[in-house]
């Protein structure tokens, strides 16, 4: 295995960033300390002016497999993955068939473990994702599944979703919720409001989540069962995230880089590669994500990466699928809302998800290693180096994921990863996959 | 943009007061043609309209085809209702393929909001005219309805419509009635309405009412028949029951009861006042069947002159230079 030397970086702490460099062996590291020795042989990754940290985690990656192989396969979305920073993804059930039985999680598990990160799987809460019977949550966490969810879908059947609070309680793993309310969602396509209405665009409206939000935040008070809200949009549903977390209802919660960055005046010239679910907000709800993300409302920040074979995007809105592309792109606009404060930052991207999706050491896991941890020797060298004030242009022609609807083509970017340590193994340098 | 020569018409939100007044005067200049024996000017001889409806419509496609076969236009008539989509061809490729075939314009309806601005995209050397999108625009019936209510307002002085510019919209008191919410026609009518100088009030009931209001430049009707007392237009819109907006009020029967022009209500109506309906009608829902055949009512004319303005429309985008060109 290869020994390899990370020098100079300013290594990323959970309170404090000290300069330091990192040696790794065997896929684990061996000593952290200023000036070290280059052991003979070792590879040597210069992170002068860099931030070197636990490599990101991703909550909420749709890999696509099986099922929507044209857009993306377990090994694509595993390298753009890589790229972008992250050591482990969480597969989302959605595929087709849904992850909703013991055959379907192994096969996706199977092809993660050839791919360049580490793979771990989301189940589905309801068979098929319908919303109505209870998947079989303790075969699968038996496999070492530690999320739920039905994501692409709401479980809307407040007695189904009380249910399955109740079932996965006491098997250690946690429910995750699409927060949208179906009927109030109804066929919408953009976010309700001003631009919605100009453009003559059936709209969703917050309201919708903050409405599915409410009811499950009563949900957990009553059943005592954590769970995580995904891509949470709404300045309101926030504020009711916040109260609830206040009063210690086990409630963990991630945002979107693309809720914190893009705005629904985006979709003003019906380009589909805008269009999301949830979808982008106005002014008052980006500032509410963007403020309860550097105020630590919510955990994390997961990429809800959405790969669409270009032709499907290439059709009319309303008729378009949505999603946005967030895994290559996601630490640097992380970077761009937090500023100079790697702390927040690896905890948003690597340290609280880790923990949400039990990938942490000492976490029962079921063949991967341990991320999100501190870097100290004897923990699996999964790492990051992240340059946070180099500047470049996002370009939908150079991404490692096969589809290409990425929202950021022609953004500039402040911040890039440099390189990414799996397992003591280097996937990512220079910002080149290996 | 302060003239649609040589270019698109996809928003009149976007067009100026000149650019209105332009296609009402050019299209005064084709009313004539209709009453010719040979009703055909050759101002497109040799120039290719596509004429591309992926949602049923009999009076637009017809009066479209009708006005571009008037000024001599060769007319691709693409018949593709929901087939191709149904096939899985995408808006892209079918547009890829009409422009292969050699096309100065297309002609599109879509029920998509938005498929009109796409295509413009798609194929920036072809004018893109949109026939309606989705609940967006529908730009054409903008421009007819203000070109019908400008020449009833000038018949009635005695006076050339053309000439008159915007002056007979000053202060002109237009109310706009029905499903505002979901209605391409009701955005299209704002847009030329308030651009040539009317006050334009809304009435509905208000789960038919954009929730944004307060930022459209209409005022709110809370007593319609207040308002009607008070109107020069009335115009309805068709409640599009077909597309489930009849979920929006707790039947047809009140909907007629509050907001439909109902005889009585008709009865309000001042002497000189004109009522619009942009078809097809619900007779019974929207208005009452003797209102429509009132002589008040200006919705034959509105069929009529929707060939005139979309030969007009037709021509200054296809034919006419853009002022750099001039």
């Amino acid at each position: 295995m290869t020994e390899l030397l990370i020098r100079g970086g300013w290594v990323v702490g959970e309170a404090a960033t000290v300069r330091a460099d990192v040696h790794v062996r065997d896929g684990a590291i061996v000593s952290v300390g200023e000036d070290l020795d280059v052991p003979t042989g070792a590879l040597v990754i210069d992170a002068e002016g860099c931030w070197v940290g636990p490599g990101f985690v991703d909550l909420h990656a749709h890999l696509r497999e099986p099922g929507g192989e044209a857009a993306e396969t377990v090994a694509s979305g595993a390298r753009a993955a890589a790229v972008g920073g992250f050591t482990a993804i969480v597969a989302m059930p959605n595929t087709e068939p849904a992850i909703d039985s013991v055959d379907t999680a192994s096969y996706v598990l199977s092809r993660g473990r050839h791919a360049v990160v580490d793979v771990a799987v989301a189940g589905a809460i309801t068979v098929g994702r319908r919303g109505e019977h209870l998947a079989p949550m303790a075969e699968l966490a038996a496999l070492g599944v530690r999320l739920f969810t039905d994501d692409g879908a709401v479980v809307q059947d407040a007695a189904v979703m009380r249910r399955a609070l109740v079932y996965a309680r006491p098997l250690g793993v946690r429910l995750a919720q699409h927060a949208e309310d179906a009927s109030l969602a109804g066929p919408g396509h953009m976010n309700e409001g001003p631009v919605s209405s100009r453009l003559g665009l059936i709209g969703r409206p917050t309201l919708a989540e903050d409405v599915i939000v409410a009811r499950d935040l009563e949900l957990v008070r009553v059943t005592g069962a954590p769970l995580h809200f995904l891509h949470l949009s709404s300045a309101r549903a926030l504020a009711l995230v916040e109260a609830a977390r206040a009063e210690g209802l086990p409630i963990t919660a991630e945002v979107t880089p693309h809720h914190l960055t893009l705005h629904e005046s985006a979709c003003g010239t019906y380009d589909a590669t805008f269009k999301v679910n949830p979808p982008l907000r106005g002014t008052r709800d980006v500032d509410a994500v963007r403020d309860a993300l550097r105020r630590g409302v919510v955990d994390a920040v997961a990429t809800d990466h959405a790969p669409h074979a270009p032709e499907t995007k290439d059709r009319s809105f309303d008729e378009a699928p949505s999603g946005v592309l967030g895994l290559e792109h996601a630490a640097a606009l992380v970077n761009e809302v937090l500023g100079d404060d790697p702390v927040r930052f690896f905890a948003a991207l690597s340290r609280q998800p880790a923990r949400i999706a039990q990938l942490r050491g000492g976490d029962a896991r079921a063949g991967l290693s341990a991320h999100g941890g501190s870097i100290v020797p004897g923990e699996d060298a999964n790492l990051v180096v992240f340059d946070p004030a180099t500047t470049w242009v996002a370009s939908r022609e150079i991404l490692q994921s096969r589809a290409r609807n990425t929202p950021y083509h022609g953004r500039q970017l402040r911040g890039r990863v440099r390189a990414t340590v799996v397992r003591g193994e280097v996937v990512v340098h220079e910002g080149e996959l290996q | 943009m302060d003239t649609i020569r040589g270019g698109n018409l996809i928003d009149l939100g976007t067009l100026s007061r000149d650019a209105i007044v332009e296609v009402l005067d050019t299209a005064e200049s084709f009313v004539e043609v209709a009453s010719r024996t040979v009703k055909k000017v050759p101002a497109l001889s040799g120039r290719v309209v596509a004429s591309l409806f992926y949602e049923e419509s009999t009076r637009t496609r017809l009066s479209f085809e009708t006005a571009a076969k008037r000024l001599s236009a060769d007319v691709l008539s693409l018949a593709v209702a929901s087939s191709s989509v149904k096939k899985g061809e995408s808006l892209r490729d079918t547009i890829a393929t009409i422009e292969a075939l050699g096309i100065d314009a297309v002609v599109l309806r879509h029920r998509s909001s938005g498929a009109a601005e796409q295509v413009s995209r798609y194929v920036p050397h072809v004018r893109v005219i949109n026939a309606g999108d989705g609940l967006h625009q529908h730009p054409t019936q903008g421009l007819l309805d203000a070109f019908t209510v400008r020449r009833a307002l000038a018949g009635r002085r005695g006076v050339e419509a053309l000439g008159t510019g915007a002056s007979l919209f000053e202060g002109l008191r237009v109310v706009i009635v029905g499903d505002i919410r979901h209605s391409r026609v009701a955005r299209s009518d704002i847009d030329a309405y308030v651009t040539l100088g009317a006050r334009v009030s809304v009435a509905g009931p208000a789960t038919l009412l954009p929730d944004d209001l307060d930022d459209w430049p209409v005022e709110v009707a809370t007593d319609l028949d207040a308002a009607l007392e008070q109107s020069d237009v009335v115009s309805l819109l068709r409640l599009q029951t077909e597309r489930g907006t009849g979920a929006f009020v707790p039947s047809l029967r009140e909907f007629t009861s509050t907001f439909g022009l109902t005889e009585e209500r008709a009865a309000r109506l001042r002497p000189e006042a004109v009522v619009m309906h942009p078809g097809p009608i619900n007779r019974g829902v929207e208005l009452d069947s003797a209102v429509a055949d009132l002589p008040s009512s200006l919705i034959a004319q509105q069929v009529a002159n929707g060939v005139p303005i979309r030969m007009a429309v037709l021509y200054l985008t296809i034919a006419g230079r853009t002022k750099e060109e001039r």
